[in-house]
């Protein structure tokens, strides 16, 4: 089908973006790479009389190394990230996850803030910004403030922003000098495709090999992306090989309630789930010790 | 209503001027403002991956994008990858050799994401293939054929390059 008539808004600045919002309310919203906006309005599940167009907006589309941050604008592409030397090297999981989103063409388009704000369960990125503790950057009328990601989501395609707020940039902080190994991986029919689970795990050790830290987040498994606390406190404190990881991963899957649909039942996902969740803490901690940047 | 703007495009070097809602896909504006059919439309929501062109030398789907961001892009589509002289590109003489197609509704945005797929990687494991195609559909289910074309096409320009270097 085809989208229902909009105009559209071109702003150049965040501020002009911020107005646009404050005008139209409710009935703007904001493109950004618009590979799930565009299907929505094209299937008239979403209607807008105005949308607010930020590909020409300043300041939105690098990719920024600090000392122990790496800040994303948010519509920097995904396609980028996947491709990004800085991103390879200080924060690969991100990269990682970026490759299991859609296909290649979906990526081409789509912008890492578009995909945060839609919020979308099964989506990779919100779960990756949960397990790392990201942060967002975000710019209403009164300003900017920052929404750590825990915060941020809140249910199904639902975030912390406000109707005349704007994600403007990503904090996500990088393990440098630290041993810290971070996976992720999803179950889905066909490449591209929804994921049925996914997970994602970062894991610190001391010097000693014992776990100092550990992040374990689930996509797919409940109306908004989930960390695992008590599997997390499980871990921490102990040498990986006093652990039963496949039985606490058991455990955690145990207490899910995943979506029960003809994708794929309750009880398939928890399994898959039990599988994945002993996937990415057994990897995360073979790569914390081989990390090389310590 | 909303009011029409005026685009610039280019495609295939060509240019065009064209004025149109701001709701019109760019698949739309290609067939029907500048009369290139040979890009498809299918689901008209970014599953079936018949719309993909290259835009500034990326596979993208041109259903999900609208033609007013299309302005100031160079844009490809199939009719842009034959020679002037009818000699057809490695990619598509590979799908007439290995008989990739069938229907041929979904052939000109599978051509499409396999001359993206080859540009960035001359030498995909089967495996990069298979991801690479996962986004494009083909109801006449003639896959294996279509991954044969890849192969002889990769072989193909492999061969080119090397003798451009020479």
């Amino acid at each position: 089908m085809k989208c229902a008539p909009f105009r559209v808004e071109l702003p150049s600045t965040v501020d002009e973006v911020v107005a646009a919002l404050v005008e139209h309310g409710e009935d703007a919203k904001i493109l950004a790479g618009g590979q799930s906006l565009i299907p929505m309005l094209a299937m008239r599940l979403a209607r807008f009389d105005v949308l607010i167009d930020v590909h020409h907006v300043d300041g939105l589309a690098s990719i920024q190394l600090d000392q122990n941050t790496i800040r994303i604008g948010s519509r920097v592409r995904q396609s980028e990230i996947e491709r990004s030397d800085v991103i390879k090297r200080h924060l690969p999981v991100l990269a990682e996850a970026t490759a299991l989103i859609g296909h290649f063409q979906i990526r081409n388009r789509g912008t890492i803030g578009g995909s945060l704000v839609h919020a979308d369960p099964a989506a990779e990125y919100p779960a990756v910004a949960l397990a790392l503790g990201a942060t967002f950057e975000v710019t209403g009328p009164a300003g900017t403030r920052v929404i750590p990601a825990a915060d941020f989501f809140l249910g199904y395609w639902t975030t912390a922003l406000t109707d005349d707020e704007v994600l403007v940039a990503i904090h996500f902080p990088i393990p440098e000098g630290k041993r810290v190994g971070m996976t992720v991986k999803e179950v889905a029919r066909r490449h591209g495709d929804f994921a049925l689970a996914g997970a994602v795990a970062s894991i610190g050790l001391d010097p000693s090999g014992a776990i100092v830290e550990t992040a374990i987040a689930l996509f797919s498994a409940a109306d908004q992306p989930l960390r695992l606390t008590e599997m997390e406190a499980a871990l921490t404190g102990h040498s990986p090989d006093s652990l039963d990881i496949p039985a606490l991963s058991a455990a955690a899957a145990a207490g899910l309630a995943p979506g029960d649909d003809l994708h794929g039942s309750a009880d398939f996902r928890r399994h898959l789930f039990r599988h994945l969740i002993a996937d990415v803490a057994a990897e995360a901690i073979t790569r914390a010790q081989e990390a090389t940047n310590v | 209503m909303s009011e029409d703007v005026e685009v610039r495009l280019t495609v295939n070097g060509d240019g065009y001027r064209v004025r149109v809602e701001p709701r019109k896909t760019l698949v739309d504006a290609l067939r029907e403002d500048c009369n290139l059919t040979g890009t498809h439309i299918g689901c008209e929501h970014g599953v079936c991956g018949a719309c993909t062109v290259l835009v500034d030398d990326r596979a993208v789907r041109s259903c999900l994008m609208f033609a007013y961001q299309a302005e100031g892009t160079s844009i490809r589509t199939i009719e842009g990858l034959a020679d002037a002289d009818g000699t057809l590109h490695p990619v598509q003489a590979a799908f007439r050799e290995a008989h990739g197609l069938q229907c041929g509704f979904c052939t000109p945005g599978f051509v499409m994401s396999i001359v993206a797929l080859l540009d960035e990687n001359g030498a995909p494991t089967p495996q990069e293939v298979r991801e690479g195609l996962s986004g494009n559909l083909c109801r006449c289910t003639g896959y294996q054929t279509i991954l044969e074309a890849v192969d002889i096409a990769a072989a193909t320009l492999r061969a080119t390059s090397l003798e451009a270097t020479r």
